[in-house]
């Protein structure tokens, strides 16, 4: 984790619209990129996959805004993003709400638990933080794997309440719109994010990650700056969670699991933390690679190889456990610090 | 009333095996200061070794003492399994906590996903002796003989580890260090040789807990210990972080806990209210019920 570099300059915001430009256009290109996606881009299957992606890199920075800047390490993540998930899909399904107001009532919902939750975690900090921001996400995926109230649907989940979201959400046909969803969501969490992070309560959050005691004594109280953080972040994911609800058309338990918020440290220390562009590119690249590991996993030359190496070769998590491993070991900024050695060099030469 | 001692049983039971896999963590902890993520996947090495064993060692015809080896096998491939992983992975980011729990992050996920590539991640039923499923009447209670054995074996575990913290002079040297590392440092003591040991004593206590958790739950499955080390953290935030006692007491409620409300409420509740228990625990002591310092 660095200090972050100069913030705000022109040629950020220029490469950042550039980019969400390029993004937007996606869905209308006919291109094909062999070795990455199947169909062309503009196909709905890649464009699902890659709006994946959008929301993924967006669940990334909320996540970096805690982890990264404030150097709270919260195991429990993934808990905001499912209660979005599921929030807004039991409002629809339960009390007939459209979309929308669903979502809206399932945001401001999760805002006030998290502030609850936050206050008790926050008792502690640390490792022991870790520890507990795990197990309230844990209880919450034991309640949706064992169901005991018959509301979650169990293992298989639940299917998206179609009837209650607007016309333009809905079927394959429309899986563009969505995108775009994905996408301005994911410009708007990134505007928030910067805004947040640069402002004077942004300032307190990186002091806190470098040094608590410190920040104590020069009179500030910690609590109040950790507690926003994880409030934001928090209300940020279940944003997120709005929106792949709507993608993959329904609420899994893969998304309540303590391991889905251990990807999401992945994606975070994958792009590298305390950057927030990081976190999205991490995010992108680790919803990406997911899918691209498992089309390798299952492929002839794996297949080809003798058991004790096809095994564990095709299962997706032991390579990405690997690449993890050796990432901490010997390239611990993430992939943001590859870029800054090129644009170093650049410079240089 | 035999419903509630069979429960209590079981849930003593279930005490033992978190007792295993978090006294390690919590003795790891304290001293170190790493929180091991890939702890629960040394409990699953555990429980394959002893499946390996017990499928493979035809030699041995007697089952009882075919479990007996591959409970020690188990205990062994564990210890070397901790103390190559500190030696080889965890050393080199000493200093580096946030590091150092993303490496074992990564570990992990890597083992589990690697028992599931080799063994498949449907349950394997390990080959128990008969007198496992055989029932002793305890106050008129029938209890399983497997439930009596894993509440023995833990018991002897944290005898043996208390004896080994009190009378050996490593585990003076562990405690000492986890009271003040740099003093212990400062006496010309190696502390980063205990570093090791914790983390392959830590690694064999896990794997016992591993062979148990194949007999407790019917069957060894990639993800099974891992399942298990949320409780296991649970149990070290309540017991307190570094102490052993602590550990076997937050392990006693924590088990008992889940045990009863899962019977008398609904399953699956049990599991929420541990939960409640442990915030209701930080709201009332943040260090853990036998923690000395705020962690």
């Amino acid at each position: 984790m660095r200090l972050r570099a100069n913030a705000g300059t022109d040629r950020t915001v220029a490469v950042f619209v550039g980019l969400a430009g390029l993004l937007a256009l996606l869905p209308t290109l006919d291109l094909t990129i062999p070795g990455i996606f199947n169909g062309p881009l503009s196909s709905p299957g890649t464009i699902q996959v890659v709006g994946i992606g959008l929301v993924f890199a967006a669940l990334a920075v909320s996540y970096d805004v805690l982890f990264g800047y404030t150097g709270l390490l919260s195991f429990g993540h993934a808990l905001p993003f499912a209660l979005g998930v599921y929030g807004t899909n039991l409002l629809m399904l339960r009390s007939g709400m459209d979309y929308l107001p669903a979502a809206v009532v399932t945001l401001v919902g999760v805002v006030a638990v998290s502030v609850v939750l936050g206050s008790v975690a926050l008792r502690t900090g640390g490792i022991a933080f870790a520890m507990v921001t795990l197990a309230f996400a844990e209880s919450f995926s034991i309640l949706v794997l064992t169901d005991p109230f018959r509301l979650f649907g169990g293992e298989e989940g639940l299917p998206l309440a179609v009837e209650h979201v607007p016309e333009a959400f809905r079927g394959v046909a429309n899986v563009r719109n969505i995108y775009w969803l994905a996408l301005s969501f994911l410009v708007g969490t990134f505007l928030v994010a910067r805004r947040a992070t640069t402002s004077r309560a942004g300032r307190v959050w990186e002091a806190i990650r470098e040094n608590e005691a410190r920040v104590e004594l020069l009179g500030l109280r910690p609590f109040v700056f950790k507690l926003a953080a994880f409030v934001l972040a928090s209300g940020l994911a279940a944003g997120a969670g709005a929106i792949h609800l709507l993608l993959v058309r329904g609420a899994t338990a893969g998304v309540t699991t303590a391991d889905f918020t251990l990807a999401l440290l992945v994606m975070v220390v994958l792009g590298g933390p305390g950057r927030l562009w990081g976190a999205a590119i991490g995010g992108f690249v680790y919803g990406i690679l997911t899918l691209r590991l498992s089309v390798v996993a299952t492929s002839h030359v794996v297949a080809s190889l003798p058991h004790w190496l096809a095994g564990p070769l095709s299962e997706p998590l032991f390579v990405l456990g690997v690449v993890f491993v050796l990432l901490v070991l010997f390239l611990p900024g993430g992939l943001v610090t590859l870029f800054d050695r090129l644009v170093g060099r650049l410079r240089r030469s | 009333m035999t419903t509630f001692i069979l429960i209590t049983v079981t849930g003593l039971g279930l005490a033992g095996l978190y007792f295993l896999l978090a006294s390690g963590l919590s003795l790891i902890f304290g001293l170190m200061h790493v929180l091991n993520l890939a702890h629960g996947a040394l409990f699953g090495l555990g429980g394959y070794t002893a499946w390996l064993v017990m499928d493979r060692l035809s030699v041995v015809h007697d089952p009882g003492l075919r479990f007996v080896i591959a409970l020690l096998v188990a205990a062994a491939v564990g210890f070397g399994a901790g103390g190559v992983m500190e030696r080889a992975l965890i050393r080199r980011l000493y200093g580096r906590l946030v590091d150092q729990v993303l490496l074992t992050v990564g570990l992990g996920l890597a083992l589990v996903a690697l028992f599931g590539g080799l063994w498949g991640y449907d349950p394997l039923v390990l080959d128990q002796p008969r007198w496992f499923g055989e029932v002793t009447h305890v106050l008129g209670a029938r209890i399983p003989n497997s439930r009596l054995l894993i509440l023995l074996v833990a018991l002897a575990s944290f005898g043996g580890l208390l004896l080994f913290l009190d009378r050996t002079r490593h585990g003076l040297v562990i405690r000492a260090g986890v009271e003040n590392p740099n003093m212990v440092r400062a006496l010309g003591i190696d502390v980063e040789r205990s570093f090791t040991l914790v983390f392959a004593v830590g690694g064999m206590l896990a794997a016992i807990g591993g062979t148990l958790g194949a007999v407790f739950f019917n069957g060894i499955s990639p993800a099974l210990g891992t399942n298990q080390l949320v409780f296991a953290f649970i149990v070290v935030v309540i017991g307190g972080m570094g102490s052993v006692a602590g550990t076997a007491l937050g392990a006693l409620l924590v088990a008992l806990t889940q045990q009863y409300v899962n019977f008398y409420a609904a399953t699956g509740l049990g599991d929420v209210a541990v939960v409640f228990l442990l915030a209701l625990v930080l709201m009332i002591r943040p260090q853990g019920l036998l923690g000395k310092v705020a962690p």
